[in-house]
């Protein structure tokens, strides 16, 4: 069995997560532990699970048997066994424990960059208000918008777009954060700044689990990547060595000469 | 013929202020209630989403006179004898809840998915989703059918005076029966109503581009 719940320094412990849709099986048993301060980096083909994995950490998806724990503590039910679903209230608080950032950016349309950042920290956090524009103000400094912040969305960018998705994310100070495709819907010239406020955060200590078809910035920023083909995990392990051209996985071959025949 | 009306306006204002007050009474126990029924039809379990949609497509089937003759001539059938006011206020109020449900789930459902998701994601709970995320994005496309639907409301007030209660327009009918100057008291009160939901619909206006801070 691949699981290490008996690893203590896991932060993020998945253990053999399945998940269907109707008769579609989108997780077969996928198991994965994060460590603190890690950067993992889940790539594989288009309906391959793994946006979905992603978003059963936060429970926006739930699932059908397994169990997801964070720093020791199921996340979306009471127990793993009964699997009775948490109460609303404990589960907004589990989620705010993780932060997550969307390929659409999903800023809140009707706040400006400072507003977005502050809802979660006066709402959920119980910050006064000048204590949540001060630290919206620190981290939008961070992300390099801190002229930005009385800026609607729709006065932004892409990129100052999800930038500020970033900010919003990480002022909640979450365990761990989860990256979605976040530099899918940007223009190309507008992605390195996006990964480089990514690469500071790593460099911070901040764990995460991303899924991203920059292969370059996985290569370059992640202490393991998290191969997935057909719902499950195919290859698990260090950059190098799951990138490495001479891999003997089948799968992952395909897939890696895919990806370098269309994007080099 | 002025003179005569003249002598009649203390009426037609006491008819005036009834016609706002049914009106007023409608529109905010059909908003309330409406918002209410609105939510348990877009987030409620589904036996409250059909009784709901149940609700709302039996009402808003029926014209809005036989409603109000079914709850004052109906009713009593069942032990339920409601004073002519309130009942036609209950007729009125159920019509334009079935209305406020409808205008609540289209403002509801054109905000997108990822609104919700997001707002989950940084640890809010439902009631604050829907009251700090929600609920201010959805206000924008509420507001003009909703306004309009005041106006209606406004407008079909005038079918209470068909209960013999004496609001605006059953005012005018029996200074017309007096006094026998139809044309221009039929003016007068269609003056009067224009002008109440004149002011409504710039009041509308105005809320619209306060609210204008997503650009389609």
């Amino acid at each position: 069995m691949a699981t290490s719940s008996n690893n203590s320094t896991a932060l993020l412990d998945i253990a053999e997560v399945s998940k269907s849709f109707g008769s579609v099986s989108v997780l077969r048993s996928v198991s994965l532990t994060v460590a603190k301060g890690e950067v993992v980096t889940v790539i594989g083909p288009s309906g391959s699970g793994k946006t979905t994995l992603l978003r059963c950490v936060n429970f926006l998806e739930s699932y059908d048997s397994g169990s997801i724990r964070i720093d020791g503590k199921e996340v979306g039910y009471r127990d793993a066994g009964t699997r009775q679903r948490r109460s609303e209230r404990d589960l907004a608080a589990m989620r705010a424990e993780t932060g997550m950032v969307f390929q659409g950016f999903n800023l809140f349309p009707h706040l400006t960059a400072a507003g977005n950042i502050m809802l979660g920290l006066t709402k959920v956090r119980g910050k006064s208000s000048a204590e949540a524009r001060s630290i919206a103000e620190h981290w939008l400094g961070r992300v390099g918008l801190g002229h930005k912040a009385d800026s609607l969305p729709a006065e932004l960018s892409g990129g100052q777009q999800q930038r500020v998705g970033i900010a919003r994310a990480v002022a909640m100070e979450p365990k761990i954060l989860l990256l979605d495709e976040i530099t899918s819907a940007l223009d190309p010239e507008l992605v390195g700044e996006v990964l480089a406020v990514v690469r500071s955060l790593a460099e911070d200590g901040m764990t995460m689990v991303m899924v991203t078809h920059e292969m370059a910035f996985a290569r370059d920023a992640s202490s393991r990547i998290v191969f997935m083909a057909d719902g499950g995990v195919s290859a698990v392990g260090p950059p190098r060595e799951v990138l490495a051209a001479e891999t003997t996985n089948e799968r992952l071959r395909t897939f890696l000469a895919r990806f370098r025949a269309s994007h080099f | 013929m002025l003179g005569q009306i003249a002598y009649a306006l203390p009426f037609l204002a006491q008819g005036f202020a009834l016609t706002l007050w049914v009106s007023l009474l409608v529109v905010v126990l059909s908003l309330v209630a409406g918002v209410i029924l609105g939510v348990g039809l877009v987030y409620g379990p589904a036996p409250i989403r059909w009784a709901v949609r149940i609700f709302s497509d039996t009402i808003r089937g029926i014209p809005i006179l036989v409603l109000i003759f079914f709850v004052y001539y109906g009713l009593p059938a069942v032990g339920v004898h409601l004073q002519s006011f309130w009942a036609a206020v209950l007729a009125l109020t159920l019509f334009k809840t079935a209305q406020v449900v409808e205008y609540l789930r289209g403002a509801v459902a054109s905000i997108p998915k990822g609104q919700s998701e997001a707002a989950m994601a940084i640890g809010l709970t439902f009631r604050q989703r829907l009251a700090y995320v929600i609920f201010p994005q959805a206000f924008r496309r509420f507001l003009p059918p909703w306004i309009n639907g005041v106006t209606d409301a406004v407008k079909g007030s005038a079918l209470v005076s068909l209960l013999g209660i004496t609001d605006l327009m059953q005012a005018i009918n029996q200074v017309i029966g007096r006094t026998y100057e139809a044309m221009p008291l039929y003016i007068l009160g269609a003056l009067i109503y224009f002008a109440v939901n004149y002011a409504l619909s710039y009041a509308s206006r105005r809320l619209e581009r306060r609210f204008a801070f997503i650009r389609d």
